[in-house]
Order: structure tokens, then C-alpha cells, then sequence
């Protein structure tokens, strides 16, 4: 059976909604299946791999740093980067360029790249599945 | 003296994954530590905010783990024991969606719809959140 390649458009903004965790499990099993991956991140979702992100401290839970581990999504993108090579698969990150510029986030984590809408009719073309997971 | 602040929340488990906490709750913990006076009045789905004993493990994308994924619950006590703020929950709410009053963490407080109205009047300010 050939391998199989998904497709996923995301549009929420790190830290403001659910559907992120949701991608990230639906993209979490697809790399550990070898699946080919393609993201396109648009709007929001943009600064889902800008590189500057950076964990805090948390006053109100009474913790540091290191004891908060607070999740950021450049990570977790980087995670999905090296488990899809571990397992056979790739993954293609396509973070949206003008969405990128309009947000000052065009610093991304290595393995994504800038691109637009026409990556994503490439990415449709070419895949088993598609899912858009819009934001509201 | 901080104006009385009454603060209904009803959007719930939004971003919780990502923040560790809900965004409404931690600002008003955070501006409690700032002097703030607020009261929490949780109505439509927040209502399961106040049961006792959820939480779920946290996320994981291959070899990356989320340590400290977030339990509403203690967040409420939190509000409520450290804070030492009034929280209540719409007891229609709770009862359209099978949660019995005994599954809640200690110290929240029964409020009907029909009584929510008439607690804006002990309010200088009320929030929706």
C-alpha cells in the first residue's frame, strides 16, 4: 500500500482555542503512522512555528519556569518535524506569507517554510485526505 | 476601596490545553493578587469547571510532553480557598448538563438563573466573559 499523504489547513492563533490541541493529536498519530504530512498554516495559525516564542513563569500557580513547562507550539511543531522523519514520514510546514508579515512572525523554526495559498492547492492536489479545522 | 466586581464566565475550555489554566480565571486570580474584588459566577457549560476531580493527561506530539496539563478544579478551589473568592454556579445549568451538587469541589455556592439578575445590584461592575 502506497503511503499516504494528509493534508491538514489550520487557522487558530496559538493560545486562544482548543482546535490546535485537537490538530496536534489528529498530526501526533499521522507522524508516528509515516504518513506524509502537509500543514498549511494560515491567519492565526501563522505564528504556530515563530521561533520566538518563549516559555514563562506562571505567579498565580506559584511556579517557575522550569516547574510551569509552559507548552509552546514551536515546539511542538519541531516534535512533529522529528517524529514524522523518525518514522519514514515528512512533514512540509508551509506558514502563510502575508499572514506572517501581518503579524511580525516571519522567524520560523527550521524544517517550515514561507509560502501561500498556492502551496495549499498543491498540497489538495496531491493528498489522500484534507481537513480544514477553521477558526470561529 | 476596588469597585465590587461580579465576573460571569461561560466560555469554557477555551485554549486551557495550551495556557495550563483558563485564561478568564488566571487574570482574575492575578488581578485579585492587584487589589482587585471579585466575585465568579460560572454559567453554561463553565459550570464543569467546578467538578471535582477532572483533568486529563496532557498533550504529546512524538517525543514532546506536556507536564502540567490543567485541572480546572484546582483552579476553582484556588479562587476560592486562596483567593478568597465567592464562586457560584447556575444551578439550572448544572442540572441540564446530569452534574449533581455533590460532585463539586467544596465551597462553591447554588445560584439560580432567576437569582442572577438580582445579584447586579451588589455590583459596581459586571463582567461577561
Amino acid at each position: 500500500m502506497s503511503k499516504k499523504t494528509l493534508t491538514i489547513a489550520l487557522m487558530d492563533p496559538p493560545y486562544e482555542s482548543e482546535n490546535l490541541t485537537t490538530a496536534f493529536r489528529i498530526l501526533d498519530v499521522a507522524a508516528r503512522r509515516g504518513y506524509n504530512i502537509n500543514v498549511f498554516a494560515y491567519e492565526g495559525a501563522s505564528g504556530l512555528a515563530f521561533a520566538r516564542q518563549t516559555p514563562h513563569p506562571n505567579p498565580v500557580h506559584g511556579k517557575d519556569v522550569a516547574e510551569e513547562n509552559h507548552p509552546t507550539t514551536k515546539d511542538q511543531v519541531s516534535a512533529l518535524l522529528a517524529e514524522a522523519e523518525k518514522n519514514g514520514g515528512k512533514v512540509d510546514w508551509v506558514n502563510c506569507g502575508m499572514c506572517v508579515d501581518e503579524r511580525g512572525v516571519n522567524e520560523f523554526v527550521p524544517g517550515t517554510r514561507r509560502g501561500s495559498p498556492a502551496d495549499f492547492h498543491a498540497f489538495v492536489e496531491a493528498s489522500d485526505n484534507v481537513l480544514v479545522i477553521p477558526t470561529k | 476601596m476596588a469597585k465590587k466586581t461580579l465576573n460571569i464566565v461561560e466560555s469554557a475550555y477555551r485554549a486551557v490545553m495550551e495556557e495550563q489554566d483558563d485564561t478568564i480565571l488566571w487574570v482574575l486570580a492575578a488581578m485579585a493578587g492587584a487589589g482587585a474584588d471579585h466575585t465568579v459566577v460560572l454559567r453554561g457549560n463553565a459550570v464543569s469547571y467546578a467538578v471535582a476531580g477532572q483533568g486529563g493527561p496532557g498533550l504529546t506530539v512524538g517525543e514532546w510532553k506536556q507536564t502540567q496539563a490543567p485541572k480546572m478544579d484546582r483552579d476553582v478551589l484556588d479562587l476560592i480557598e486562596k483567593r478568597k473568592i465567592p464562586v457560584y454556579v447556575i444551578a439550572e445549568d448544572l442540572a441540564d448538563r446530569g452534574i449533581e451538587q455533590s460532585e463539586l469541589v467544596p465551597g462553591v455556592e447554588m445560584l439560580s438563573r432567576t437569582a442572577l439578575a438580582g445579584l447586579f445590584a451588589n455590583y459596581a461592575v459586571v463582567n461577561h466573559w
